[in-house]
């Protein structure tokens, strides 16, 4: 029990909630659907896109946030050869080891490594970001989502709706606002009534217009920065949708026509019995 | 009556030097081709087929996770994520195994709303029922088990609750908590042993089953009338008729499971459970998986003490009473009358009781806040309510609507109103194979 209270101390701390509002009435503001290439059951990634929204997590996020699960050997899905995921990944430096002395050394990474942590520890982390430690981005497209109430979430499942995450990373990312008037702003809080977890967030505006530059004519502006990085972050959290959903086709095309064989089939057997 | 003499004739040398040493084909053939089948059965009789179909891609699929998966607190999570992206089709044979547990579960479901439709718990069918409510707990506790084991957030805080449980019994209840946990709280001992028992219920609950077949081999099944077999029209042999109309349910039923797999695989879970397990952050809602939101809102519903009883104690006791009233219901309702289709009475209760089931199942993912709670106590109240009080009375006042003689009956009754359709041969010699 006593380590359940010391938890939900640290989880106040690491919020920054000033306000004193239920859980449930957040976010404030809920997310606005967006457009998405990977949406519906013919969605897709946009290499192009991918590869801008890698260019602004390596630029704008990489300093805070990991991306643990992600291996360099699986950018080839952004359509980078071999040569450029090998020079991609020897950017990197990697703790290997250890050697045939005993110790532990530092060496380049090669396209087998995952992307390494910008923290040793989580303690580290927190302690260099206002006791709240970034959380590591592989998973957060999936780790996120906002309830859409009745009925919606009965129409979600005819609309495919599998959104929700990348949804509500635009819309926070987008949303950062002034605070309303006599707010009480803790220091080193950031007001954002699109956060999941309270009207304010340890981490200010991590990008602003211009920041990135982008190899193509794409726009360099938040809102596009945001659409990219999201965008790659859903790819990271589910590098096999494109396989996924092309199977899904292939499948569901199957099943039906055979259901339908099968169905002819049964009235056959049973046309002269009576039931 | 199927309990009948086998038919069974092997034809070549080595069917005859089988039969006469262990005579499993003999036993496919009396139960899956011979085996009299009622031929007014309807697809709500093919949920049984459908949960078999489930058990067996959970097995598999299952077995398949098991050679990729880590148990203890350090690995489990990034095993799963392992098996999401690098084992081949791990991906896929992931979200079969977790969108099958749900599938599974809409089946029991349909399938125990049908028995409760169709009287099919009632004389001389109560073992059978039990059996089933037996296979219902099983499958409870085996789901339950089975969400511990990818250790996200709604993993390890689903089983705080629950575990938690325990300590509501008195004077024992701490000790039993702790025996089950493998120390104070949820964590490494918890997370192996539930990876042990998971492994393990799922081949119990295919024990019980084949009991369950059994059981129902020898009296028979149930039909939408409720009349019993009485002539040989009543009924026509399992295969082809019932295996192609199992089938074809079987296939239907793929459809909707592959849809949710390869479409929205997520949809019915939790997106905090792709958060790594943190014992020192409570997510602001613990949500268990849909098919237990029922109970979780008749848990919750209990908010007074009854005399020496606390609430947390009630709650409890409600939630268990809620299952073990299953258990007993072929002694609760005293109708006559076997099937709804004659009772006009009950089946409104009945789909009233639909509608509440449905409705405390959404209760249950709300906050136990403000108008929510007064709503769950309404719905669990008509929840024991109709076992408790509707079952018994009606019964012994309820007028049924008048009953055919027998199956043949009821289906020449209903065809004779499609004879304009149909052909009269059709009509004229059910007992004759198509």
């Amino acid at each position: 029990m006593h380590s359940f209270f010391k938890g939900l101390a640290a989880l106040g701390i690491a919020l920054g909630v000033a306000g004193t509002a239920h859980a449930a009435e957040y976010p404030l503001v809920k997310p606005v659907q967006q457009d998405w290439t990977f949406a519906g059951p013919f969605g897709h990634y946009d290499k192009g896109q991918l590869q801008r929204g890698l260019k602004v997590y390596r630029e704008a996020c990489a300093a805070c946030h990991g991306l643990k699960r992600v291996a360099f050997r699986t950018l080839s899905d952004l359509g980078y050869s071999d040569g450029q995921i090998r020079a991609l990944a020897a950017e990197y430096e990697v703790q290997d080891g250890p050697d045939s002395f005993g110790e532990m050394f530092a060496r380049p990474a090669i396209p087998s490594d995952t992307f390494p942590e910008p923290f040793a520890n989580p303690e580290a982390a927190a302690a260099a970001n206002n006791g709240a430690a970034p959380p590591d981005l592989s998973l957060i497209a999936k780790a996120r989502a906002v309830e859409r109430g009745f009925p919606t979430f009965v129409f979600d499942i005819f609309t495919q709706y599998a959104e929700s995450g990348p949804d509500y990373l635009y819309s926070l990312l987008t949303g950062y606002q002034d605070a309303p008037e006599g707010y009480n702003q803790q220091p080193g809080t950031y007001y954002n009534p699109h956060f999941i977890a309270g009207t304010s967030l340890s981490m200010p505006q991590p990008i602003s217009d211009g920041q990135v530059t982008y190899d193509d004519d794409a726009p360099e502006t938040v809102d596009q920065y945001t659409r990219d990085v999201t965008a790659f972050l859903m790819w990271a959290a589910e590098p096999h949708l494109e396989t996924r959903k092309r199977m899904g086709f292939n499948v569901m095309i199957f099943l039906v026509l055979f259901g339908g064989m099968v169905y002819l089939t049964k009235r056959k057997v049973w046309a002269n019995v009576a039931h | 009556m199927s309990g009948g003499h086998s038919t069974y004739s092997p034809k070549t040398g080595l069917g005859r030097w089988f039969d006469a040493r262990l005579p499993i084909p003999r036993l496919v053939y009396d139960s899956f081709v011979a085996y009299p089948v009622p031929r007014n059965l309807n697809y709500a009789y093919t949920f049984g087929g459908i949960l078999m179909l489930m058990l067996v891609v959970q097995i598999v699929s299952g077995i398949v996770l098991a050679m990729h998966y880590a148990a203890t607190t350090d690995t489990a999570f990034d095993s799963v994520e392992k098996i999401m992206r690098d084992v081949n089709s791990g991906w896929l044979i992931r979200y079969l195994h977790a969108n099958g547990a749900s599938m599974f579960f809409i089946a029991v479901y349909v399938h125990i709303f049908r028995g409760l439709y169709y009287g099919s718990y009632k004389a001389p069918r109560e073992i059978i029922w039990i059996l089933g409510c037996i296979i219902y707990l099983l499958m409870m506790a085996t789901a339950f088990m089975g969400y511990v084991l990818p250790w996200g957030q709604m993993s390890f805080w689903g089983a705080t609750v629950i575990t938690g449980f325990f300590t509501a019994i008195p004077l024992v209840g701490e000790w039993i908590q702790q025996l089950l946990l493998g120390g104070f709280a949820v964590d490494n001992p918890t997370l192996n042993r539930f990876f042990s028992l998971h492994y393990l219920l799922p081949f119990m609950i295919l024990g019980v089953v084949v009991l369950h077949i059994w059981a129902f081999h020898i009296t028979g099944q149930t039909n939408p009338t409720g009349i019993e077999v009485k002539h040989k029209t009543d009924t026509v042999p399992f295969t082809p008729y019932a295996t192609i109309k199992d089938g074809f349910a079987m296939v239907v039923f793929l459809i909707v499971f592959a849809y949710f797999v390869f479409y929205i695989p997520n949809y019915m879970g939790h997106a905090d459970n792709y958060i790594p397990a943190d014992p020192l952050k409570t997510p602001s809602h613990i949500v268990p998986e849909w098919y237990f939101l029922p109970f979780y809102a008749i848990l919750r519903a209990i908010t007074f003490n009854i005399g020496p009883i606390d609430s947390k104690l009630g709650g409890v006791l409600a939630m268990f009473g809620a299952i073990a009233v299953l258990f007993v219901v072929p002694w609760l309702d005293t109708s006559k009358v076997r099937s709804a289709v004659y009772r006009p009475w009950y089946k409104l209760f009945f789909w009233l009781f639909v509608i509440n089931a449905i409705f405390l199942g959404w209760l249950g993912s709300r906050p136990a806040e403000g108008w929510y709670v007064p709503a769950m106590q309404v719905s669990t109240a008509f929840y024991f309510g109709f076992f408790l009080i509707v079952m018994p009375l009606l019964g012994l006042i309820e007028t049924p609507r008048r009953l055919p003689n027998s199956i043949t009956e009821a289906v020449l009754e209903k065809n004779k109103g499609a004879a304009a359709v149909h052909p009269a041969g059709a009509q004229a010699s059910p007992e004759t194979k198509g």
